[in-house]
C-alpha cells in the first residue's frame, strides 16, 4: 500500500441506523449536498439491525468491467472512483451491475458518482468523513494493528461471493469468527415471499405517503 | 392575552418549521473558510467537541474536531447538520408585538418597555410571584446562572422554573438523597473498564449516539451488557440480556434484582455495614421480592431476572447507566434509588470501571441544573430554604434576605397556577411548552388564560405563537461561555458569529430588562466571562464548586471536572474515591422503594400501554431540528410502533394510519408494526407539535418529590383512522416538509401585517 492510505472496515453489528455517516458524506466537498452512503434496515419491521454500504472498493470492480466507455478506473491506491467525466455516457450499467447498489448516476451532472473514500481527505492523511464521525465504530478507519489492538475479536474478510461471482475488495468486514467469506445466493434473495404484506383488514388500510 | 390571532398553518407560512437542506451559501459555491470555531454541538449532554467553519460572520460547514478527548470527532447526524440552523430563514430578526392580525416588528425599545410595564401592572395587582418564569438548559452555564439571578432579583418572583422539571429532575433528587451530589459519579472514560454495563431506560443509540463508543471499547473488551426497556433499541439488539420491562415497573424488576444478590451473597458486606445507612431496612423491604413476583409486574421472565442479577453480582466492576425511561414516572425517584441501591449492595463505585450515572438529556442539563436555575435551588446546588446557603448566595449578590424571594413553583404547577388565575405573566426563554408539557391540551388551555406572555427565542416556537411579545435571541454559536457535559465537564462553548438582524444574544437582552427594571445596580458585567467568574463564586462552598474552573483552565485543559473548590485543583473526574458521600455523615444512603402502580393503567376502556421517547434525528421539542432537512426526511414525523400480534388483534396494519386516544388527546398517525416491542405496548416519540404532539396524549401526574409528570406510562387505545382523521393528518404530514420561500421576509410581511 502507497502513500497515506490506511484499511477501511465496516462492522455492520455496531451500526446503529443514526445515519451521521450519510449526513458527513453529504458534507464532502466534492459532491456537496448529496451522499454516496446508504443505510438500510437488514430486516425491517423485525430487527432494528441497520447497515451502513460504502463503496467497498473492488479488486476487479462490476462497475468498470461493464461499463461501455471505459470510464470508471481503479487508481493505484486500489481506489476506485467516479466515473471519468469525458467519456461517461450515463448508461446506468455501472448502477445496475454492482452487488453493492453503490454508483449512482446524477442526472444534473450527467456522470456516475460514488463514494471515492474521501479522496480529498484520505490522500492527505485525513479519515474518510464518515468513518471520522461514525459514532459507535461501524465504520473505522485505520490499521490492521489498529484494528487488532482496538477490537481483538474483530475478524476482517474480505472475500464475497454473489451465486457464482466471486469479488474481492479493498474494504473489510466484519464478521464472526470462522466466516471467511460472504456467500449470498442471489437466487434466493429476488425471489418474491417474505416481505408481502398481509392482506388488508381494514377498510382505512392504506399505504401511507 | 396569550392566544393565537390566526390560524396555525398561517404561523407555519409566516415563521416555519420551513426544512433548509443547504448551508446558508448554497451547496454550489463554498466561500474559503476563514477560520475555524472549536466548540461544542448544542445537541444534548454528550456535548461533543465540533469546530463551526466560518467565513464572513457566516458559518458556512463543520469540521470534526478529533483532539477533542470525549469524540475525538464522532458526531451524530444531528451534530453534522447543526450548523445549519444558524442562518436559516425562519431565524427571527426582529423582536415581534402581537396583533390581531398576527404579529408586528417592533423596536426593542418598544417591546422592552411593553414587557417591564406588563410586569410592574401584573405585580402591582397580584403580587410578586404573580409574575412567573419558565427557562431551559439548552442555555450555558453563564445564561443559566443569570436568569436565575434575574428571577429572583429583577423580577423579584420565586417562581422561576425550567425545562429539566421534564427531563433529570428525578434523577438530580435521587442523586441527592443517596449520595448528598448531584452528578453522574465518574467520567465515561471508566466505561471501558467495566465487566458489566447495566442500561436502565436509556435508548443510547438514539439519544447519545456518541456514547455508544465507549460501551463498545467496554464490548471489545469482553463485557456483558444489560438492557431493560420494553423495546429493542438498536443498543438493545446488541444486549447480552435485554429485559422488556413493562412500562412502568421498574423498581419491581430492581427490587427483584436485589433480592436475588441478597440471597446469593453478591453483596459487598463491608460496604454496606460501614458505608452505607439503611442497609437492615432495605434487605427487609425486598424479603418476598421474588423473580416470580417481579415476573408478574414486569412481564420480565423469571429466568433473565435471574440471569441478570447473576451477570451482575459476579461481576468484579460494574457500570450502571439510566436516563428518562426511568426517570418520567410518577415514582421516578424511587426508580433511581432502586437501581443505586444495586450499585451501593455491591460496593462498586469509586474506583476504576466502577460507576453510576444517569445520562443527562439537554444540552447543558448538568451545568443548567446547578446553578439557581430551578424553583428551590441557588448556585452551587445549594438549596433556597437552608438559612447558610441563602446568606452566602445574598452575599454574593449584596443583597439582604428579605430580598432573596423562598422557594416557587415547580413547572407543572406553574401552568397549573397559570390556569387557575394566580400566575398572570410568564416569561418564557429556552423552554417550549407547547410541546415538551404534558398533557398538552390543558396547556393550552392554561395560556389561553394568562394574561400576558414574552418568549425569547431564536425561533418562532410553537409556544411563541401564543405570545404578547416575542424577542429575538441567540443561538448557543452566537455567544461565549461553558457548559458543563453528563459527565461533569465543564467545556467552552465559542460565540462563531453575533445573531442575524436586530435578534441579540440571550444575556443582553436579560440585562436590559434586568436595567429597565430598575436592577442595573446587580447586572454590571462587561461580558460573560464576568458572569461565569461570579458562578465561580457564588458556586463556591457549595456542593457542585466550580471556585477553582477559570474560561482559560476549561480551553487549556480542555475541560475540566467539577467539584474543584480551588485553583490549583486539578478536578474530580471519579467521586467517591475514598469511600464517602456528600451527606455530612459522609455515608451513602439507601432507600426502600416499595412498587406502587403508575398513575394511570390499562384498563377495558384503554386497554393498552403507551410510551414515548426520542428519534436520533430530533432534539426535545424540535423547534431546531425540524427546520433542517437532511433531519426531516430522515424523520418526518411521529408514528406509532406497535407489535404485530397486537396488530394483527386489532386488525390493523403496517403504514396505516391509525388513532391513538387516551383519556386526554386523540392523535392521528402512520403505524409501523415491528416485533421490537412489547406486544401490550405503543410507542409514539414526542418531537412534533399541536395535532401530531404525543404529549397530548401524556398525564399530568407527578412524581411526589422531584414533580416530574409521569411521560413514561398512560393508557391508550388504538384504531384505524377515520376518513376525516386520515385526510387531516395527511395535510399535516405535508406542513411538516413545507420549504422556505424565496423571500422569507417579505412573505412574513404579507401574513403579519
Amino acid at each position: 500500500m502507497m502513500g497515506p492510505f490506511l484499511e477501511f472496515y465496516v462492522d455492520p453489528q455496531r451500526c446503529i441506523g443514526c445515519k451521521a455517516c450519510e449526513a458527513a458524506c453529504s458534507e464532502c466537498d466534492t459532491h456537496r449536498g448529496s451522499s454516496m452512503i446508504h443505510v438500510d434496515f437488514i430486516d425491517p419491521g423485525v430487527s432494528p439491525q441497520t447497515a451502513a454500504t460504502v463503496c467497498m472498493h473492488c479488486e476487479n470492480p462490476t462497475c468498470a468491467s461493464v461499463c461501455p466507455a471505459d470510464a470508471i478506473k481503479v487508481d493505484e491506491h486500489g481506489i476506485v472512483h467516479s466515473s471519468l467525466k469525458p467519456r461517461c455516457i450515463s448508461c446506468n450499467n455501472c448502477e445496475l451491475a454492482c452487488p453493492f447498489g453503490v454508483p449512482k448516476i446524477s442526472i444534473g451532472l450527467q456522470q456516475m458518482q460514488k463514494c471515492d473514500m474521501c479522496f480529498d481527505r484520505t490522500s492527505i492523511g485525513k479519515k474518510p468523513m464518515c468513518a471520522t464521525v461514525c459514532p459507535t465504530g461501524a465504520l473505522f478507519y485505520g490499521t490492521p494493528a489498529e484494528l487488532a489492538a482496538r477490537r481483538p475479536q474483530g475478524h476482517a474478510i474480505n472475500l464475497w461471493r454473489f451465486g457464482v461471482q466471486e469479488i474481492r475488495t479493498r474494504v473489510r468486514v466484519i464478521v464472526p469468527a470462522g466466516v471467511e467469506v460472504l456467500e449470498i445466493d442471489v437466487a434466493e434473495v429476488i425471489e418474491p415471499g417474505g416481505a408481502a404484506l398481509p392482506p388488508a383488514a381494514s377498510e382505512s388500510a392504506r399505504e401511507f405517503l | 392575552m396569550a392566544r393565537l390571532s390566526l390560524p396555525i398553518a398561517d404561523y407555519v407560512r409566516a415563521y416555519g418549521p420551513h426544512i433548509s437542506d443547504s448551508p446558508v451559501r448554497g451547496w454550489d459555491h463554498k466561500p474559503t473558510v476563514e477560520k475555524l470555531v472549536k466548540t461544542h454541538c448544542c445537541f444534548c449532554g454528550m456535548q461533543c467537541g465540533i469546530q463551526l467553519q466560518v467565513a464572513g460572520n457566516q458559518v458556512v460547514g463543520f469540521e470534526p474536531w478529533e483532539e477533542f478527548p470525549f469524540n475525538e470527532g464522532r458526531l451524530c447526524p444531528k451534530g453534522v447538520k447543526r450548523y445549519m440552523q444558524t442562518h436559516h430563514p425562519d431565524r427571527l430578526t426582529s423582536p415581534l408585538i402581537r396583533t390581531e392580525a398576527g404579529f408586528r416588528e417592533a423596536s426593542w425599545d418598544e417591546a422592552l418597555d411593553l414587557v417591564v410595564r406588563k410586569v410592574r401592572e401584573i405585580q402591582a395587582k397580584q403580587g410578586k410571584n404573580a409574575f412567573a418564569m419558565m427557562s431551559g438548559v439548552s442555555l450555558s452555564n453563564e445564561k443559566s446562572y443569570l436568569v436565575g439571578k434575574f428571577a429572583r432579583l429583577a423580577l423579584n418572583t420565586a417562581n422561576l422554573d425550567y425545562n429539566g422539571r421534564f427531563c433529570m429532575v428525578s434523577a438530580g433528587a435521587g442523586n441527592k438523597k443517596a449520595f448528598g451530589i448531584d452528578r453522574t459519579a465518574n467520567s465515561w472514560s471508566d466505561l471501558p473498564e467495566a465487566e458489566v454495563i447495566l442500561v436502565a431506560g436509556s435508548n443510547v443509540s438514539e439519544c447519545f449516539p456518541t456514547l455508544m463508543h465507549y460501551i463498545w471499547q467496554a464490548r471489545d473488551r469482553g463485557a456483558r451488557l444489560i438492557v431493560v426497556d420494553p423495546r429493542i433499541t438498536p443498543i438493545g439488539r446488541t444486549a447480552d440480556l435485554h429485559l422488556a420491562v413493562r412500562p412502568g415497573t421498574d423498581s419491581a424488576l430492581n427490587q427483584a434484582l436485589l433480592a436475588e444478590l441478597i440471597v446469593h451473597g453478591w453483596i459487598d458486606e463491608t460496604f454496606v455495614r460501614t458505608r452505607c445507612s439503611g442497609w437492615d431496612e432495605l434487605v427487609a423491604s425486598v424479603a418476598t421480592c421474588t423473580p416470580e413476583w417481579a415476573e408478574a409486574i414486569t412481564g420480565v421472565p423469571a429466568d433473565q431476572i435471574r440471569s441478570a442479577a447473576r451477570m451482575w453480582g459476579q461481576a468484579k466492576t460494574s457500570f450502571l447507566l439510566h436516563a428518562r425511561g426511568v426517570e418520567q414516572h410518577t415514582k421516578g425517584v424511587d426508580n433511581v434509588l432502586s437501581l443505586i441501591n444495586l450499585v451501593l449492595a455491591t460496593g462498586r463505585l469509586g474506583r476504576k470501571g466502577c460507576g453510576y450515572g444517569t445520562i443527562t438529556g439537554q444540552g447543558n442539563g448538568q451545568g443548567g441544573r446547578e446553578h439557581g436555575h430551578k424553583c428551590d435551588q441557588l448556585p452551587g446546588n445549594r438549596d433556597i430554604e437552608n438559612p447558610v446557603h441563602r446568606a452566602h448566595v445574598c452575599k454574593v449578590w449584596g443583597i439582604t434576605d428579605e430580598e432573596l424571594p423562598h422557594k416557587g413553583k415547580t413547572a407543572v404547577e406553574i401552568f397549573e397556577d397559570i390556569h387557575e388565575g394566580a400566575i398572570g405573566g410568564l416569561l418564557n426563554i429556552c423552554c417550549n411548552p407547547m410541546v415538551s408539557h404534558p398533557d398538552l391540551n390543558y396547556v393550552r388551555a392554561a395560556l389561553e388564560r394568562l394574561p400576558f406572555l414574552c418568549v425569547i427565542d431564536f425561533f418562532m416556537s410553537e409556544t411563541a405563537r401564543y405570545a404578547d411579545v416575542v424577542l429575538p435571541g441567540s443561538l448557543q454559536e452566537e455567544e461565549e461561555g461553558t457548559t458543563t457535559t453528563a459527565e461533569a465537564r465543564v467545556v467552552r462553548i465559542r460565540a462563531a458569529v453575533s445573531p442575524p438582524g436586530e435578534a441579540r444574544t440571550d444575556t443582553w437582552i436579560l440585562l436590559e430588562l434586568a436595567r429597565r427594571l430598575g436592577r442595573a445596580d446587580k447586572f454590571t458585567y462587561a461580558d460573560n466571562q464576568e458572569i461565569f467568574n461570579e458562578l465561580r463564586r457564588a458556586s463556591s462552598g457549595g456542593t457542585t464548586d466550580y471556585t477553582g474552573i477559570t474560561w482559560e483552565r476549561v480551553e487549556r485543559e480542555m475541560g475540566v471536572f467539577w467539584p474543584c473548590p480551588s485553583e490549583g485543583h486539578p478536578g474530580t473526574p471519579r467521586l467517591f474515591e475514598d469511600q464517602r458521600s456528600y451527606h455530612p455523615d459522609g455515608l451513602f444512603h439507601l432507600h426502600t422503594t416499595a412498587y406502587r402502580p403508575s398513575a394511570e393503567v390499562p384498563d377495558a376502556e384503554y386497554p393498552i400501554y403507551w410510551t414515548s421517547g426520542r428519534s436520533v434525528f430530533h432534539y426535545l421539542s424540535g423547534t431546531q431540528t425540524r427546520r433542517i432537512k437532511f433531519l426531516v426526511d430522515k424523520a418526518p414525523g411521529p408514528l406509532c410502533e406497535m407489535h404485530p400480534e397486537l396488530a394483527t388483534r386489532l386488525g390493523l396494519v403496517d403504514r396505516q394510519l391509525v388513532t391513538v386516544e387516551t383519556r386526554r388527546g386523540a392523535l392521528t398517525v402512520p403505524l409501523a408494526v415491528v416485533e421490537s416491542i412489547r406486544p401490550d405496548t405503543v410507542f409514539v416519540p414526542y418531537h412534533w407539535p399541536e395535532a401530531l404532539a404525543a404529549n397530548q396524549l401524556t398525564v399530568r401526574a407527578l412524581d411526589p418529590v422531584s414533580k416530574m409528570p409521569e411521560f413514561k406510562v398512560a393508557a391508550c387505545r388504538v384504531r384505524a383512522a377515520t376518513a376525516d382523521e386520515a385526510t387531516r393528518a395527511r395535510a399535516l404530514f405535508a406542513e411538516l416538509r413545507l420549504e422556505a420561500p424565496e423571500d422569507a421576509a417579505r412573505t412574513r410581511r404579507q401574513v403579519a401585517p
